[in-house]
């Protein structure tokens, strides 16, 4: 082809490359490698075992069954948001990032694009996970014990809610994974975050216990009763209502994301 | 096709880049020389705004890469080192690049079958070989059928047969009337290559040239580029 007939060639296609674009690029990336399906299958796979393991060992009647339903949720967390953290420390650590960024040079544009396609594919599974368990923990209940059932108050929220809290957790991730840029490093910073500090904060801090992660999926998200209060005590724990602990999760990711992209179009790939 | 004024990159004490002005031709391979640590490779990444340039700029067809509405239908590079995943397959690696820049998907075969690689295209890229990943590389490059070409090292590791495929396609590429920058520090494969040179040594240009005025100015190519960097070697910018 002469220098002309490219000049030509290259007219035709007219605009430039946006989202959708980028977003089917990172979708194939995603899709493309076998480790995401293997993370993604663990996790709904665990989140179903424990709700089974619960249901079975359930003696009582009494207490919240569809929150020991989603019990797997927690741990399964830890998955997505090494595999959010992957999405893009993965690229650093290959040197694909600098492949990434040549093709779209509007950076924000390549984090966005990630974000959206691993929140999309997460809270799939996630929600598949979350209803999985709800129904498989209520079957595997012993006779004479009603398993629950969505129709009842805030069970419904509870399940969607919980499904949610994978995707949110992932992006926390990724976030994290573009803030910090090493596999390692981030892995460290989202367990630290998300569980090391919720150990201690129970113990030091009970106060601020509640706005850590892992206390609102697991009180707050998958409960139906978020307050939760034995009748007895002369103090109710401090929880926040479901609503708000999920506000609270998509602004740590979004504050993640935000110093991630910010990051992302300053530093030299 | 490439022009660059003033170009300048420094890493904390040290100058990598220091105000590097050139031009890169259409038609023609050009050889970017220049002993390990000159500056060739924070070059390439500033063109392809990888890399914030401290002062100047660097342009390709008079835009900023930046800038650029289909950058992998204008530039294509090769840049050092690895820059797949290992876990995913060569075609898989090539539909998400192509994707990005709305390539068609019949083009990632194209590429494969042009570096001679769609035997293994469903295999995982980690499992390849330095020549192979080198053909990778080649295949990214070529993906959007660009006017403008940066390859940096591209011989490096290669056996001769890979480094004369190498050599006769970035002929062919130029003979096409694309833009071809190719970096070396072998002065023989530039000898063999290039039709224009730009030497340069510790960010400096030390030479814009052609390979046969160069040569006429010593005894060899070689020692005419000896002369010229004389003093510059040693390693003061990001290693290569």
């Amino acid at each position: 082809m002469t220098a002309t007939a490219r000049a030509t060639a290259s007219r035709r296609t007219a605009g430039h490359y946006r989202f959708r674009q980028v977003a089917r690029m990172e979708w194939i990336k995603l899709r493309t490698l076998r480790s995401t399906w293997w993370t993604l299958a663990i996790t709904g796979a665990g989140a179903v075992a424990m709700a089974v393991a619960i249901g079975i060992n359930t003696r009582s009647p009494r207490g919240d069954l569809t929150n020991n339903a989603l019990a797997g949720v927690v741990p399964g967390l830890l998955l997505t948001g090494v595999l959010g953290v992957l999405v893009v420390t993965s690229e650093y650590t290959s040197g694909l990032i600098r492949g990434t960024l040549a093709a779209v040079p509007r950076r924000p544009l390549v984090l966005a694009a990630k974000a959206a396609v691993f929140a999309g594919t997460t809270l799939l599974v996630g929600e598949a996970a979350s209803f999985t368990a709800f129904f498989a923990g209520g079957a595997a209940l012993r006779q004479g014990i009603a398993a629950p059932a969505l129709t009842q108050p805030g069970v419904l929220r509870a399940v969607v809610l919980s499904g949610a809290s994978f995707c949110l957790i992932g992006l926390l991730g990724l976030g994290l994974g573009a803030i910090i840029r090493h596999t390692a490093a981030a892995v460290g910073a989202l367990v630290g975050g998300v569980w090391i500090l919720t150990a201690i904060a129970a113990g030091v801090a009970p106060g601020a216990a509640a706005y850590l992660p892992v206390i609102i999926i697991g009180n707050s998200l998958s409960a139906t009763r978020p307050e939760n209060c034995p009748a007895h005590a002369a103090q109710c724990p401090h929880i926040l209502s479901p609503w708000a602990g999920l506000g609270m999760l998509s602004l740590y990711a979004a504050i993640a994301l935000a110093a991630g992209g910010w990051l992302l179009t300053r530093r030299d790939a | 096709m490439i022009e660059t004024r003033g170009l300048t990159k420094r890493y904390g004490p040290v100058l990598a880049v220091d105000a590097l002005s050139f031009d890169i031709r259409p038609g023609v391979v050009t050889g970017f020389l220049g002993p390990n640590g000159s500056g060739k490779s924070t070059t390439m990444r500033m063109i392809l705004g990888l890399d914030r340039p401290d002062a100047g700029s660097a342009r390709v067809g008079g835009r900023r890469y930046h800038d650029l509405a289909w950058p992998l239908r204008t530039v294509g590079a090769l840049l050092e080192g690895r820059a797949f995943h290992p876990g995913r397959s060569a075609r898989g690696h090539l539909a998400a690049l192509a994707a990005s820049n709305a390539i068609p998907a019949r083009r990632v075969d194209e590429v494969l079958a042009l570096v001679g690689l769609t035997g293994a295209a469903g295999r995982r890229a980690g499992k390849f070989s330095l020549g192979m990943t080198q053909r990778l590389g080649i295949a990214a490059a070529l993906l959007g059928d660009p006017e403008v070409l940066l390859l940096d090292e591209p011989v490096n590791g290669l056996d001769p047969e890979g480094i004369r495929w190498i050599r006769d396609l970035m002929r062919t590429l130029a003979g096409q009337g694309r833009a071809v920058l190719v970096s070396s520090h072998l002065i023989s494969e530039m000898a063999l290559t290039a039709d224009r040179l730009i030497v340069i040594g510790q960010g400096r240009l030390l030479a814009d040239t052609t390979v046969a005025a160069l040569s006429a100015r010593s005894a060899s190519l070689e020692d005419a580029f000896l002369e010229l960097t004389a003093g510059t070697a040693g390693y003061r910018g990001r290693p290569a």
